[in-house]
This record gives structure tokens, sequence and C-alpha cells, in this order.
């Protein structure tokens, strides 16, 4: 590692950034210093990402102070972190499909010639693909790269253009193991050069492979910063997902009953084709509520997908209630009896230009007594919707309002008020609580609750181990598309869920977990 | 043997003809598509250029500032669609259908209320100057080949013109920058470039080539003002730039494939057999269903060729 | 300080309205500028049109022909656009239908009973009008071509291919262009100057919808698909299915426009059944906001428009394209207006920051 020079490349003081309802940053203090490699660390909704797009120019914060090598600045714009050797890879990909490797790197430069001479800069790209080991060839089409492929493209533009301060926000995310351990050497090499990176992430690994040092955010403010070598990834788990006193609500013991949900070794793909389910097994009984743990990313969304029969399966069977569904249409899988609370409310679960009522009634409307051979009964639908209005509290002006001008929190409810009244069986509920403030949390829980008492089977996807800690009677943790493992809650720890979120294996964690008590 | 050149010479020589204002008016219609606007408004944008064109060189004795008219008649139009479907984000279609509709109302009604007292104040069958065909000395006298340089000045400007397009979009950093806005807005607009500029900036300008394309038919073609002197031309211009691949250099074939097709069946018409012309009409429409199809299959296959990913999309930077 | 736009929270009634009427009246100013620069007087102009158009049971039964293509042709674009699909293939289908009409009575219904002449014409004319709309939708539904570019295309197919039958094929001895006069069983009477009873079919079917798209599944899944598709399909509705069935049907309801054209009021196939009602339907079906009801009165409107303009043609002897201009200019101020529905002009501090709908994480 270099020497550090006292004054840090970049200093960020207090930072605060509010959004609606959430405090992303709360006074946050960083610095990094030229040449290292810092990892920040946190959960989803920790404050990361929102941190360094500050950094980057995306957004600008509502307190604090930035400096660049000892000179206060401030970023109006990417154009102007960019100017100061800033530069960040999203997690999605700013790149033009059908454009060549070098014209997606020069693109919008601003000192290049009228005719820019492509032979020169594709030798350029290559020179600093060979120095960075990036291998990429400038003249592929970007349709026809890997997705690590892809990313080492999007390294090259910041590199192209100056930038050494670099940030990489989730970067093995998308990649294979071996491609990770290529990103891994070029962060060596980049660093030999007294560059300073910065890389977002949530996996244990990675902050302890690559990182010098590591700070870790906890819902918006930071709650530790060490040197990777004075740390350990038991104790950045810990760190990570905090200790707070849990808020158990009073549950029933579980009654089970029938398999209603049975996953065998799925496997699946995402939208990019790169394989999100790998080997998924699990089953739900009646009566009882299996959380799905696990950080955002590593195959959740496709999991409910797959279920739910908005996703193709490769490998593996579904079956619920004893009927293989495996790659049914979503209408065969409603017709089930199986509900889906989607995790984008706004995007999938309703339709923002329609009725209150409208949208409550969209799974009930093709049966009596809402409709009778093709005709909606539009006082029945009405009665139907103020009645489930009602029993979930939905705040609304008018069951005729329109869905886009509620609050998060009634939205959901309104999901809630549809697929409840409507599941005969199974409910799956991906990140049913997000974004909602303490109240409707609350409600959505106790109507969770309310389906396993029934008899129901709820499969509940949750990024926050506290709902699932509250809520589930098992829990399953998912990592890269593999069932880490499953605990039963009452037997499961923080720190072991949280090792098994960042990728330990059952047995590991266990171990390290027990190793603890002897501490 | 000679019959034979004589008919291929003439074939060749009523193809280029007939296939300038398409060229021209497909040039610009592929430039502001490439930048993710649908323009629908080419027919009535012609028919300007053409009426704002003839009435120009008419009492101004001067064929050039007949295309200047033309010229600045199209930029209007097109600053009209760009402000309605970029700054308002109207729907692209409607906007370009309402240009259509205004222009072709306007055209007619300017070509009956601008002409001299003495024609009743109409435009129509009036005679006016016009680009006649200038020989080129020695290359004229090739045989067949030769037909392409008896053409119009117009004609000859697109023998540059063509290429520049084709080299300005493929080879400079602008045509990079405007291909980048066509496929993917929000690329371009983190990357710095400014879409907002660039979509009103091509729309205009392909309204200008549109509006000169208009003009050759008045000024050279024709001549001369008749009620619909476009015939249609504004429609094929759309078939023709998806039928080209959104490429300026494709659209010369398109446009020599339908300018040949219109001088074949003269032709035939000529000789007596008309039974074929309609089909013969037809397939130019047809094969630009086919290329589509073909196109969307393959592009879901392969990223490859298609229209640019964002056209006829509005861009809005805050809303994803 | 600077003139932003901000998305409004509530979605305004006040502009819904304000915002027509506003540009109704903007495209009128520019309307009489342009007249005044060329000479007429804008308010003679104006009332010479309304008084040409309405004053008179002539003008009157005139604006009514005219209504009726419009109106169905605008049904049937709003119909497909409910869906987001961008059906601007109605004059095609007009077209084809007005030739399978005429088709079927002039040839293919010898034989047959006098009685079932007009039933089958109108049926024939239907059925051409659904074909021609299913091509464009099945290659949307099943290999997602993109429909604006492949509707317009079959335009142009179909208009060549009905002035092939009535220039060659299916041209009568002796005349220069159109068919044979149809078969006065074929015929839709008339009941005012040339007005025929398609206005009733116009009127019931304005009806009919309106009552489907309130009250039936099958109108709530089209409004669902047209908002929504993700939601659509997460709620188990066959998208593809219903793309070909509405435009099956958007296509047959063009396809009735072009068949009552010809039974009612040329009674033959000829030259004019192609004006342009296709396009003009997509600007009255967007006009309409895409409602039914609202379709026939703004039908009625840009007929009046056209019937007018023809009227001051001879009365004022300003050109009958005053009528056309006057229509394409009334649509340019909506299309800018209709921004300030979603969003309102404000004077605020110019800032970079973005909308409040960022993720956070």
């Amino acid at each position: 590692m270099v020497e550090r020079s006292p004054v840090p490349v970049v200093q960020m003081r207090g930072i605060t950034k509010r959004f609606p309802g959430v405090l992303a940053n709360n006074h946050v203090d960083l610095d990094l210093y030229a040449g290292e490699v810092l990892a920040l660390l946190g959960e989803n909704g920790a404050g990361k990402t929102t941190l360094m797009n500050i950094l980057v120019g995306l957004y600008r914060p509502d307190a604090g102070e930035i400096a660049v090598r000892g000179q206060k600045v401030t970023i109006h714009s990417p154009r102007d972190a960019s100017e100061l050797g800033i530069g960040m890879v999203h997690q999605n990909f700013m790149l033009v499909p059908t454009m060549t490797v070098a014209q997606n790197v020069i693109l919008g430069m601003r000192d290049l010639p009228f005719v820019p001479d492509m032979v020169g800069i594709e030798r350029r790209i290559r020179e600093f693909s060979d120095r960075y080991n990036l291998a990429v060839d400038p003249r592929a089409y970007i349709w026809q790269l890997s997705v690590g492929e892809q990313q080492r493209v999007e390294i090259l533009k910041l590199i192209f253009r100056g930038a050494d301060i670099l940030i990489l926000d989730e970067p093995t995310a998308v990649l294979t193991p071996q491609e990770a351990q290529d990103l891994g050497r070029m962060l060596e090499v980049m660093q030999a050069e007294g560059k300073s990176m910065v890389f977002i992430t949530h996996k244990m690994g990675e902050v302890m492979a690559f990182s010098d040092r590591v700070c870790v955010l906890r819902q918006g403010h930071v709650v530790a910063i060490q040197r990777t070598t004075e740390t350990n990834a038991r104790e950045l788990a810990r760190l990570m997902v905090g200790r707070e006193v849990l808020f158990r609500l009073e549950k029933q013991p579980a009654r089970l009953g029938n398999v209603t949900l049975a996953l065998q070794n799925v496997h699946a793909a995402n939208d990019k084709g790169l394989p999100a389910l790998r080997g998924v097994s699990l089953e739900v009984r009646q009566g009882e509520i299996l959380g799905i743990a696990g950080v955002a990313g590593n195959g959740q969304h496709e999991l409910a997908e797959v279920v739910t029969g908005l996703r193709p399966i490769t490998a593996g069977q579904v079956v619920i209630n004893d009927h293989d569904l495996t790659n049914c249409t979503p209408f065969e899988v409603i017709r089930s009896g199986v509900s889906h609370i989607p995790a984008d409310r706004m995007s999938m679960g309703t339709v923002g230009d329609m009725a209150v009522a409208d949208n409550i009634a969209m799974k009930g409307y093709r049966l009596p007594p809402l409709s009778h051979r093709g005709l909606l009964n539009r006082r029945r639908i009405l009665d139907f919707a103020r009645a489930l209005i009602q029993v979930f509290q939905i705040a609304t002006p008018s069951p005729r309002t329109h869905v886009k001008f509620l609050s998060g929190g009634n939205i959901q409810k309104t999901i809630l008020a549809r697929e409840i009244d409507a599941c005969r069986g199974l409910l799956v509920a991906a990140y049913p609580s997000r974004g909602l403030d303490v109240g409707a949390t609350e409600a959505v829980r106790r109507r969770l609750l309310e389906q396993r008492d029934a008899g129901s089977a709820v499969l509940l996807i949750s990024e926050d181990l506290d709902e699932l800690l509250t809520v589930a009677d098992r829990i399953a943790v998912l990592y890269e598309g593999r069932v880490m493992g499953i605990l039963p809650t009452a037997e499961a720890k923080v720190e072991t869920v949280g090792l098994l979120m960042a990728g330990a294996d059952e047995n590991a964690a266990a171990r390290q977990t027990a190793r603890e008590a002897f501490d | 043997m000679t019959g034979i050149y004589a008919l291929l010479t003439s074939i060749l020589t009523i193809t280029l003809r007939a296939g300038t204002s398409l060229i021209y008016a497909t040039v610009g219609e592929t430039y502001t598509e490439r930048s993710g606007i649908l323009n629908l408004g080419v027919e009535g944008m012609m028919l300007v250029g053409a009426v704002s064109g003839f009435a120009t060189a008419y009492y101004s004795g001067s064929v050039v500032l007949g295309l200047v008219a033309a010229m600045m008649a199209g930029a209007l139009l097109g600053a009209i669609h760009a402000f309605l479907t970029v700054t308002m984000r109207a729907n692209q279609v409607v906007s370009g259908l309402s240009i259509t509709l205004f222009g072709t109302g306007l055209a007619s009604f300017l070509g009956e209320r601008l002409g001299p007292a003495s024609n009743n104040h109409n435009l129509v069958g009036l005679v006016g100057p016009r680009f006649s065909p200038i020989a080129v000395p020695a290359l004229s006298n090739i045989p067949m080949i030769g037909a392409l340089f008896r053409q119009d000045p117009l004609t000859y400007v697109l023998y540059l013109l063509v290429p520049l397009a084709w080299y300005y979009l493929y080879k400079t950093r602008n045509g990079l920058n405007l291909r980048a806005v066509g496929e993917s807005p929000q690329t371009a607009d983190a990357m710095g470039v400014d879409v907002i500029r660039t979509r009103y900036l091509y729309t205009i300008l392909g309204g200008v080539l549109v509006g000169l394309g208009g003009a050759h038919l008045s000024l050279a073609y024709a001549p001369g003002w008749a009620e619909n002197i476009t015939g249609g031309r504004g429609w094929i211009v759309i078939a023709l730039v998806i039928f080209a691949m959104w490429n300026p250099a494709r659209a010369v074939l398109g446009a020599v494939l339908f300018g040949g097709i219109n001088a074949v069946q003269f032709r035939l018409q000529a000789g007596g057999t008309t039974v074929a012309s309609a089909y013969l009409n037809m397939l130019p429409y047809l094969a630009t269903i086919l290329v589509l199809v073909v196109m969307t299959w393959w592009e879901a296959l392969s990223h490859r060729i298609g229209a640019p990913a964002a056209l006829g999309l509005p861009y809005m930077r805050e809303e994803k | 300080m600077k003139l932003i736009l901000r998305k409004r929270e509530t979605v305004s009634r006040r502009a819904g309205i304000m915002v027509p009427l506003v540009s109704f009246i903007v495209s009128l100013a520019f309307g009489a500028i342009l007249l005044a620069a060329s000479g007429a007087n804008p308010f003679a102009t104006y009332g010479a049109m309304i008084a040409g158009a309405l004053g008179s049971g002539y003008g009157l039964s005139e604006v009514l022909v005219k209504s009726i293509p419009l109106i169905l042709t605008g049904l049937g674009v709003a119909l497909a656009f409910r869906m987001r699909f961008w059906n601007i293939g109605a004059e095609g289908q007009l077209t084809l239908g007005a030739v399978a009409a005429a088709g079927a009575a002039l040839f293919w219904t010898q034989g047959l009973p006098g009685w079932t002449v007009l039933p089958l014409a109108i049926l024939a004319g239907c059925v051409a009008g659904a074909l021609w709309a299913g091509i464009p939708a099945i290659l949307k539904a099943f290999l997602n071509v993109d429909e604006t570019l492949t509707t317009l295309m079959l335009n142009y197919v179909a208009v060549l291919y009905s002035e092939h039958l009535y220039y060659v094929a299916w041209r009568a001895e002796g005349y220069n262009s159109g068919t044979e006069r149809i078969t006065e069983l074929a015929w839709l009477p008339r009941f005012f100057g040339r007005a025929h009873t398609g206005i009733f079919y116009a009127l019931v079917l304005a009806v009919v919808l309106w009552l489907l798209f309130r009250f039936s599944r099958w109108g709530f899944e089209l409004k669902i698909i047209g908002a929504n598709p993700t939601a659509a399909r997460y709620l188990g509705i066959n998208i593809a299915r219903n793309i070909v069935l509405t435009l099956l049907i958007s296509g047959a309801i063009s396809g009735l426009a072009g068949a009552v054209e010809v039974l009612g009021l040329a009674r033959r196939l000829q030259q004019g059944i192609s004006v342009g009602y296709g396009y003009t339907a997509i600007i009255i079906a967007w006009m309409a906001q895409l409602d039914p009801l609202a379709v026939v009165f703004v039908a009625f409107l840009m007929a009046t428009l056209l019937v007018g303009g023809d009227q001051i043609q001879m009365r004022m002897r300003l050109p009958a394209s005053v009528g056309v201009v006057l229509q394409g200019m009334l649509l340019i101020p909506m299309l800018a207006g209709n921004l300030f529905k979603e969003y309102a002009l404000r004077l605020e501090r110019s800032d970079r920051e973005p909308a409040a709908q960022e993720e956070v994480a």
C-alpha cells in the first residue's frame, strides 16, 4: 500500500441528505486517502449509494461540505465531478448497446477533434486495457460483451477521462467469481499508481479481500471506520446489522398443515441473462411464514417471479398445492389461489391512473358477484371496495381517487386488501413494508400474521432482518441465488443470519457464532 | 441493342430525377429520427416547401431565393414539431400528423392566395423560374452512365450531400453524439450530451432538407405548382427511412427503388400494359414491412440493426 | 430564478377543461391572423363558415355526411389507442372496408336473396377492415414489431389496391374510373340531403363502446393494459390476445366506415373514397381523449370546419383549404397545452435537484 499523505484526497464533513420520509445521510464524515481502497459497507437503505451520488454530483447535500485535495468544492453535476477527477461506475451501466467500446468511451467528451481519430483512440484504450488488466476489445459492440466486460468499459470510460478517484457501486454484483478476482487485481494496479477507490458493497468477503479500510453505515450514519486488517467478518456483520432491541409481536405458535409450496432445485436467469437462482429448494407449509433473507440482488426478485409465473424456470420444479405449476402463466397461478404482493408497488402492483376501487377489484373482477357474463357490476365493486377500505383502513378521499395520489403506505394497503382477499392458500410478499412508516409497517406485519393464522402459507421476502425475525417462523437466507441455510427463527441469531447473508455457509456461520459465545 | 441501352438510360435518368426530392427528404428525416424524434409531418412539410419555393422564385425571379424560402419554411415547421414534442412532450405521432394536416392545408391555401391577380391569385398553371438540367461536358457523353451527368444542379448537390451525410453521421464526433441520443438518451445525457438541443437541431435540420425536397418538385421536377404536387411522397419518405435502416447512404438505394419503380411503370404504361402497375407500386411498402419484421426479429436476437432505440419516446431527465 | 415545470400533485380538473378551451381560442386567433394576412375579415369569415355549415339545411346535411366516417374511424382509432396501440392504419382499413362492401354488393352476392345483400356488404366491409388491422396486431403481439410503421405502410397498400380496382379491374364500361353503380338493394337510405342512415350506426356504436368501456370486463382490461402493461401481466391479463382482439374490432369499425361511405354516399367504388379521414380520425380520437361520446362531438366539430371551409369558398371566394388549415392549427395549441394538465409552470430557484422519486440506498 502506498504511504498515506497526511491530507486526504477527499474529505466529506457533516453530509446530510433528506428524501421525503427518509433521512438518507445523517451528518456523515468520511475521508479518503490517496492510493487506498475504501469499502463502504451497509445494508440496503443504509445510505451508501446516496453518499457517493453526492460526491459524484448527482445529488446536492442538504448540509455539509466536501473538500477535494484540500480545496473546498461544490459539485453541481457529474461534469464537475469529472473535472475533479472523480468518477463513478453505477450498478446500471450507462452504455449504448449498438455502439462500440471505443465509441462509448469517447461519447460526450469535450476536447475531441471533429473527426475523432478512432484508430488512435482504440490504441490508447488498449494501452489502458493492458495496464489495468481490463481486457476488452475496443472495436467490439457493447451488445456482444458479457456483463463483466461491460463493467470494464465503464471503468475505462473513467480512466480515459483522467479520473483518479473511482467509486464502484456493488461492482461484483454482476460478476462471476473469476471476474471478481480480475477486478481485484485491477484495483491493485490502480492503487499502485496512486489512485483512490471507494467501493460500495454488502459482501463481507470482498471487504476483507480488497479493501484497506472499511466504513460501515447503518441507517444513514457512520457506525465504524476501521482498517480492514484490524477487524473481521463477524464484527463487520454485527456492525452492519446492528443489535437493536428487537420488537417481537405477539405470535401464536405455528399450526402447520400440508406443504403448499415446494420448490425443487429451481434454476432461473435474471433480465440480463445471468443465473439468478441456482438450485433453490424450499418448502412452505400451511400456517407458517417462511422468510427469505438476504441483501437485495441475490435472487429474491426472481424467486418471487418464478413462484408467481412471471419468470420462466430453466430447470427444476414449482409445485403448489400438489399441482405442478412450473412455467405456468400468471393467470394460471392466480387461478390456483396464489396471491402476490409485488416488490414494485407502483409499476407492477397497482395502476396509478385508475381508482382505488378499481385496483382493489383487479383480481376479483373476473368472477361473480363483481362481474356477471362479462359485464362488471359497478355498484358491487364499489361496495366491495368500500368494505375493504374500511377493514384495511386505507386512507383515501374516496374510492374513486386515483391510486397514484395515495401515500406509499396506503398504496400498499390497497394491494394488501386485494391480494389478501383473493388469497386461497399461498401468499407471496416481496418487500411489503419497504418505504413505509412505522404505523403502516406494523399494519402490514399484522396482516401477514393473520393470514398465517388463518392457515395460509406465506413466503415473505424482506431485506429487513428485524421484520423477518419478528414475523417469520423460519428464515431461509439467499445469497447469489443459493439457499445458504434455513433456520427456525426462534434459534436464529442476528449475527448468524448476517453472516449467511454475506456469503458464509451455514456451518461456518454457526461456528463463528459459537466461537463468539466463548469470547 | 441500342434499344435496350436507350431504355435503360432513360430509366436511369427518370429514376434520378424522380428520386432527388425523395433523397433530400429521406436524408432529412433520417437525421430527425436518429435523434429519437418521429416526424410524420413530412408530407405537409414538402408541400409547404414546394409552394413557398415556387412562389418566392416566381416573384423574385431567382430559383436560389426560392430554395432558401423552401428551406426556411421547412425549418419553421420542423421547429414547431420540435417544440411540441421535445419541450411540450406531446405525442409525436399526433404532432406529426397535425403538422401534415396543417402543412397540407396551408400549402393549398397559399397556392390559392399567393398568385398574381391575373391568375385569380392562384399559383397553379404559372410558369416560373426553374432548375434546368445541366450536362457535364465529356462525362455526360458516356453511354448509360452519362445519364448521371445530365441532371439538374439539385441532383448534383446530392452527389456530395449523401456521402457527406453518411460521413457526418458515422465518422464525426457530432454524429456519434447524435446516434447516442437516439439510442439511449439517458446515457447520452449522463455523458454530457445535450439531448434537448440535439433533438431540436436535427428536427429543424430535417425540416430544412424536407423543404428542399419539396422545392425540387416545384422548381425542377414538375415544375410549377399544383395541388397535391407531392402525390404522397412524404409518406414514401417515412417508409424509405426504415427501408434504408436509418442510414443516409442506403437512402439512395431506396429512393432509386421507389423512383425506379415509378419510372418502369411509366414505361410500361406507355407501352400499353397497366395491369401490374398497382402491384408494383405496392412493393416498396410491403418490402418495408418485411424489413421491419426482419429487423425487429434480428434485433431481438442480436441488438444489431434497428430503429434508434429511443425513437418516438419523449425524454425526461427526472422521471425514468 | 427560472421557469420550471413541476409535476402536479393532483390531476387538475380545471386544467382538463381550460386547456382545450384556451387552445381552441388560441387557434382561432392564429387563424384570424392568417385570414387577415390574406385580406379577409376574420370575423366575417368565421361567421360565414358557421352559417354555411350549420345555418342551412344543405350545410347541416353535409356536416352530417362528413361526420359519419369521421365518427366511425374516430371510434376505431380511439379504441386501439386506449391500449396504447398506435393504429394509424384507419385510412387503409376504411379503404378496404369500402372495397369489400362494394365487392360484396357488386359481385359476391349474385344469386342470393335480395334482402341479404345489404347486411352481407356491411359484414364484408367490417371483416376486411378487421383483417387489415389484424395483421399489424399479430406482428406486434407476437413479434413485437412496431405498430406505428406497419399500420402506416399498410395504408398505402390498401389505397393502391383500391385504385387498381376502380381504375382497372373493376372499372365499369364506359367510365374513366369507378365501378358500376351498386344495386339499390345495398343502398343505405338517405334521410336528409345526402346524409344517410350510416349515422345511426355511428351513434349507436359510440354509445355501445362507451358502455363497454365503463361496464364490461373487456373495457376494464383494456384500460389496465393501456395504463400499465406490467401490472396487466402481473394480474394475469393476456396481453397478446387482447391486442389482437381489440385491433380486430378497431379495424372492423373503420371498415364499417368505408362500407357505409360506399353504400350510403357514393354508391359505387370510385376515387374519393380515401380522402384522409383515417388520419383526421387520429386527431379526433386524441382531441376527444379517447372517449367515445366525445369522439362524436369532436368529429362533428371537424366536419363543421370542413364543410364551413367548402362553403366560404363559394361565398367569399376564399380557398376551401381554410377549413383544413384551421383543423391543423386547432391541434397545435392543444398539443402544446396538454402538457399543463400534468405539469404546472412555476418560478423557482434553479437547482439541479432530481425529483423526489429517487431510489434511496
